[in-house]
């Protein structure tokens, strides 16, 4: 490829993730995706829910860091992401802090509008 | 860069003062797309936490309908399709065309199980009635015996409430292949007097609409791949032409950033 006018200082923005790095992120995903599961078979109660999101949170910033290649683009995109993951993450509290509130007006294993 | 003419750079559109900033213009745009992405699962994500806070037992007990096994592989299938759609990244910013092919046709190869496996799953959740809404239908009772292959000697015996084992909760209901359609089991658990839950279809709307539009976007991302491939052929990609590779991986990823959670939320209730 010979591109007339351009040299080593337009490929400034270039950063290329060596194959160990994506090798060990891939390793690291599958590994968890076994201990998610394998977690499953121990009785943590209401805990199970927490370390599954855990797990799935950590997962989740491997794969953003490492394969979106977050950790070196331009951290303006990093914030966009975050923002985006903290304004789900309100919503879907608010809502739940919300919907708590009308749970002793529950019919027993009926949704909200639902009768028997 | 005061000597760059831009007019001389073929991969920079006339709009653009440099690769640079054409590149992270790109990029940019693309992320605020992802972000798009993210919030239109956010909703879906709130109507099952809402779901679920309120109503745990249906949760609990809708969830054994589904295989692990199958959604464990899928996870492990779209992680692996993950590096290689990273390692197509790679190959675009050092020009290795060839490499970019062989890489997008395995992450092609990756999207075609993960479908497969899903349409085997939904197949089956057809076949049994576990279809959302007012068109839950769980048949069991029309299944139970019907063929005459899976009738086992105690209810040809005459016995009419053959000892069941009592549903484990560890593992699927879901019967091996070799037992056939009658698999879910619902009838006899009823008939060993378990407590089904009301409006386990809410579990099933939940399931059928995250799960298919996740689906959907596994379809787009094929689109995208295959329109990659074409390009890689012609050898377009290089250090300074790779954008649309990165792009593409991008949105392959944020797939499977929400199977991530899609997997543990529903396949994985206790």
């Amino acid at each position: 490829m010979t591109t007339a006018g351009s040299s080593d200082a337009h490929l400034s923005h270039v950063h290329i993730v060596p194959p160990k790095v994506l090798l060990a992120v891939w390793g690291a995903l599958l590994a968890l995706t076994v201990v998610t599961v394998a977690v499953t078979t121990v009785d943590l109660g209401e805990f199970n829910l927490v370390v599954a999101l855990l797990i799935a949170t950590v997962k989740a910033t491997l794969v953003a860091l490492y394969f979106m290649h977050l950790r070196w683009d331009r951290p303006f995109n990093g914030v966009i992401f975050l923002i985006a993951i903290v304004t789900t993450f309100l919503f879907i509290t608010i809502a739940l802090l919300d919907s708590k509130e009308y749970q002793p007006t529950l019919d027993e294993g009926q949704a909200p509008g639902l009768v028997k | 860069m005061s000597d760059h003419e831009p007019d001389h750079n073929p991969h920079v559109a006339h709009h653009y003062e440099t690769e640079k900033q054409q590149f992270e213009s790109g990029k940019l745009g693309m992320w605020v797309f992802l972000v798009t992405e993210i919030l239109l699962f956010g909703g879906l994500f709130c109507w099952y936490a809402i779901y679920r806070a309120n109503h745990p037992e249906v949760f609990i007990y809708a969830s054994r309908y589904l295989d692990k096994v199958l959604g464990g592989i899928n996870t492990i299938i779209l992680i692996c399709s993950s590096l290689t759609m990273a390692w197509a990244v790679r190959a675009a910013q050092m020009g290795n065309n060839k490499l970019v092919v062989r890489m997008i046709l395995v992450t092609l190869l990756c999207a075609c199980g993960f479908l497969g496996i899903k349409a085997v799953e939904y197949n089956h959740k057809l076949n049994a009635g576990l279809t959302p809404g007012r068109h839950y239908a769980p048949r069991h009772e029309e299944q139970a015996g019907a063929d005459p292959a899976v009738v086992d000697p105690a209810s040809a015996a005459g016995d009419a409430n053959p000892p069941v084992a009592p549903p484990d909760d560890d593992k699927s209901l879901i019967a091996p292949a070799a037992r056939g359609p009658e698999g879910l089991n619902l009838g006899e658990e009823k008939a060993q007097g378990e407590q089904v839950p009301d409006n386990v279809a809410l579990f099933f709307s939940i399931y059928w609409v995250m799960t298919g539009l996740h689906g959907l976007h596994v379809l787009a991302g094929m689109g995208v791949m295959i329109w990659l491939l074409l390009r890689a052929k012609r050898g377009e990609f290089g250090p300074h032409n790779f954008l649309a590779v990165d792009c593409g991986a991008l949105y392959w990823h944020v797939v499977d950033l929400v199977w991530i959670f899609l997997f543990p939320l529903l396949y994985l209730i206790d």
